[in-house]
């Protein structure tokens, strides 16, 4: 099977170009890039070809979640392999990187094997399990990273329940460094965090909402600097949501130290002010932020302190969210507004649109070694193309996530993905696309 | 004026005239619970429902007295917030107890916000109760009740509340209630009782009691929780009712004819001295439960469309 694409502006940053270019897909990979490219396959063999115009489009190489919560096993009320895999391509995403907080937990080989033996069955997005620092991650014994990284794990976590323990922290850097396993941070001390709702701030006050410090995060990522520092090893920060955590990746970059940093959407887009309605769609953690942390979030971005934007989809049912505020789950069901939200950064001009794709796709690829985003010839065809101009109004009743839990329902957008290909098949296209 | 809300959720979304009316409306209910048949048919035939997740024995009293003095058949239920982990939700019972056509229903809840997702799920009315740390609307308007009876108004004047203010709902009640009445508000507490940005509410705080009651005109002790000490916000009752209970030497910080108030149940001696608190000269606290019903009368009648 091939496919042609033609006459979009075609954006890879691993390759730093930005052109209308046409692409050719050819047994799962990609085969050609060029101009003209319809003239010079037309003569020969166009009736075996799917040739797709997407003029006035923009393609890049699949967008790469690294950050996602796929509740299977265990949890499937919430969301199962196949519908989280399903709402990632719906969102534009070819790859994503699934949390190990599961029930059990991925902390041995025999979970990583289901899940992506879930994933291949669901065949949609590529999906890549990451497995558990501890067993359980109960944060006292480590997991067996060699066998992990074997079944399939590309990186290590206890997102979720944070390694409290420093040596803990610091053993997990030493051994999965020497395996090229990331470790990926959930950094919160939980102790200042304990009872926790929002944000602490003027806003848990009057709403008399037990508040969790800015500091209960960035505590956790100065110590791990200085213990991936000591031990030499990269570190990467999940979903920063602080002004200080901003700063203080920042100046371990300029030292030289290994770490790497993601954000979600929802840490430059809201602010803590909006919780006034107690809404639980609102509930996630990190906790929504002050106007002054959404703005050196969005610093961060744009001066490359912040590597990735991951959607730390966290997908609920309404029966953990139809509750009081403080008994209603965290986390918000991001796969389906990532790239619309993330697209409102370059109508900002916070980031160019290049710039952008990077922190979608290369970089995620980079941090979990995927051999991912770029549009390379010989590459594998991962491609998203999306409508940058499209304007729609985001409804969770459409989403395809079983997690409606969005605080963006009702929003208007602009620009939608549009066709998802996957190792050269069409994973999903929007319906208005004639293809 | 009509009274145009369908609940009292909390003292920051009313208007200095809906306190007013209340207060107004509340004023001319003292009599009746001085009659000798204490009793009105004006809410007769409609029904209140005290739904309290959290044990209260002076708010659910005077809300019961309140309904039953106007006439209306007053239910309580205490629930359980263990229905968390299983059994009922809010939301459930919610649409039971709105199926059985009660018209006012009065919640307290641990969990603040809770009878603001009550209020968005079922027609009745819904007075707030006490929601967590939240809001004690009903305390704060027979609280402005009393001051404005015993000092005849209430801008103006100099409001000093003291303790635990990061944990209480009586404390932001009547900041709101206070400072939107035009009165000056000063707080204080141990640093570790008072909540981040608590001077965004306009309001001055400080960490010594001392610096907060001299020339008050009203100096309103909250209740300390005795389980904050676990919590390390405290070291002991000891030391804090060394610094911040109210004792007859500095009392006199305060303006001669201040009044001195409290929420209940005191903690004799941990918030006051037993001869401040009996003190009848200084000491409303007592009025502030008489008050209570007052105020709570005045609410069920103008949300049942009393003064239509």
């Amino acid at each position: 099977m091939k496919i042609l694409l033609t006459g979009a502006r075609v954006i890879d940053p691993a390759r730093k170009t930005d052109t209308t270019a046409d692409i050719l897909l050819e047994d799962g990979k990609i085969a050609k890039t060029g101009t003209d490219l319809l003239s010079s396959v037309k003569s020969k063999e166009a009736v075996k070809i799917k040739i797709i115009d997407l003029d006035g489009m923009v393609l890049t190489p699949g967008l790469i979640d690294m950050h996602t919560h796929l509740r299977e096993p265990g949890l499937e009320y919430k969301e199962t392999i196949a519908s989280g895999a399903r709402a990632a391509v719906t969102g534009g995403f070819t790859s994503i990187a699934c949390m190990p907080n599961t029930d059990p937990v991925n902390d041995n080989r025999s979970i990583t094997e289901f899940i992506k033996r879930k994933a291949s069955e669901a065949a949609l997005a590529n999906v890549y399990p990451i497995g558990a620092i501890s067993r359980g991650s109960s944060g006292i014994q480590m997991t067996e990273f060699w066998d992990l990284k074997e079944a399939g794990a590309v990186a290590l976590s206890d997102d979720g329940k944070p390694v409290m323990d420093a040596a803990l922290m610091r053993h997990a850097l030493e051994y999965a460094h020497s395996l090229s396993l990331p470790v990926i941070a959930h950094s919160e001390d939980t102790n200042l965090s304990a009872g926790g709702q929002m944000n602490e701030g003027y806003y848990s006050t009057i709403l008399g909402l037990r508040g969790i410090p800015s500091i209960a995060e960035e505590v956790m990522i100065a110590r791990d600097i200085l213990i991936a520092e000591f031990t030499k090893t990269h570190l990467h920060i999940a979903h920063v949501s602080t002004a200080g955590s901003v700063r203080l990746i920042r100046n371990a970059k300029e030292r030289g130290i290994q770490i790497t940093a993601e954000t979600a959407p929802h840490y430059f887009t809201l602010t803590d002010e909006v919780l006034q309605t107690y809404s639980t769609s609102l509930k996630v953690n990190p906790p929504l932020r002050s106007a002054a942390d959404l703005k050196a979030i969005r610093e961060g971005l744009a001066d490359g302190t912040l590597d990735a934007i991951a959607t730390d989809h966290a997908p609920h049912a309404r029966t953990d969210k139809e509750l009081e505020f403080e008994y209603a789950a965290s986390g918000i069901s991001g796969l389906e507004t990532s790239l619309s939200l993330s697209l409102r950064l370059v109508q900002d001009g916070v980031l160019s649109l290049p710039d952008l794709i990077a922190k979608m796709s290369l970089n995620p690829a980079q941090i979990l070694h995927l051999p991912k985003g770029t549009l390379a010839a010989g590459a594998d065809a991962d491609i998203t193309v999306f409508d940058p101009r499209l304007k729609w109004t985001v409804d969770v009743g459409a989403f395809c996530s079983k997690g409606k839990n969005s605080p963006f329902h009702g929003w208007e957008m602009q620009g939608k993905a549009l066709l998802t290909i996957v190792g050269g098949e069409i994973k999903y296209s929007l319906p208005s696309l004639k293809i | 004026m009509k009274f145009e809300r369908k609940d009292i959720l909390g003292i920051s979304e009313l208007s200095v005239n809906e306190i007013n009316l209340i207060l107004e409306t509340a004023e001319s209910f003292l009599e009746i619970s001085t009659r000798e048949i204490k009793k009105v048919p004006t809410l007769r035939g409609k029904t209140v429902i005290n739904l309290f997740f959290e044990a209260s024995t002076r708010t659910r009293t005077s809300f019961e007295i309140a309904g039953k003095r106007l006439s209306a058949d007053t239910i309580n239920i205490s629930a359980s917030t263990s229905s968390v982990v299983k059994g009922e939700t809010l939301i459930d019972t919610a649409r039971n107890l709105e199926a059985m056509n009660p018209d006012v229903i009065v919640i307290r809840h641990s969990a603040a916000g809770a009878p603001h997702l009550l209020a968005t799920l079922v027609k009745q009315s819904i007075i707030n109760a006490g929601d967590g740390a939240h809001e004690h609307p009903t305390q704060a308007l027979l609280d402005m009740m009393t001051i404005k009876e015993k000092k005849g108004k209430i801008a103006g004047l100099k409001i000093a509340i003291i303790g635990d203010i990061t944990h209480s709902r009586v404390a932001r009640s009547n900041i709101y209630g206070l400072t939107k009445m035009g009165a000056e508000v000063v707080l204080a507490g141990p640093s570790t009782m008072l909540p981040r940005d608590i001077e965004q509410m306009g309001v001055k705080a400080y960490t010594k009691l001392e610096d907060a009651i001299p020339d008050a005109d009203v100096v309103m002790m909250l209740r300390i929780q005795l389980e904050r000490q676990k919590q390390n916000i405290f070291p002991s009752l000891r030391e804090y009712s060394q610094r911040y209970c109210l004792h007859s030497r500095n009392i006199t910080l305060a303006r001669k004819d201040a009044i001195v108030m409290h929420p209940g149940p005191i903690n004799r001696g941990v918030e006051i001295s037993p001869d401040i608190a009996d003190d009848s000269s200084r000491s409303v606290i007592l009025d502030q439960v008489n008050k209570g019903v007052a105020v709570r009368m005045a609410l069920l009648y103008l949300l049942t469309g009393g003064n239509e």
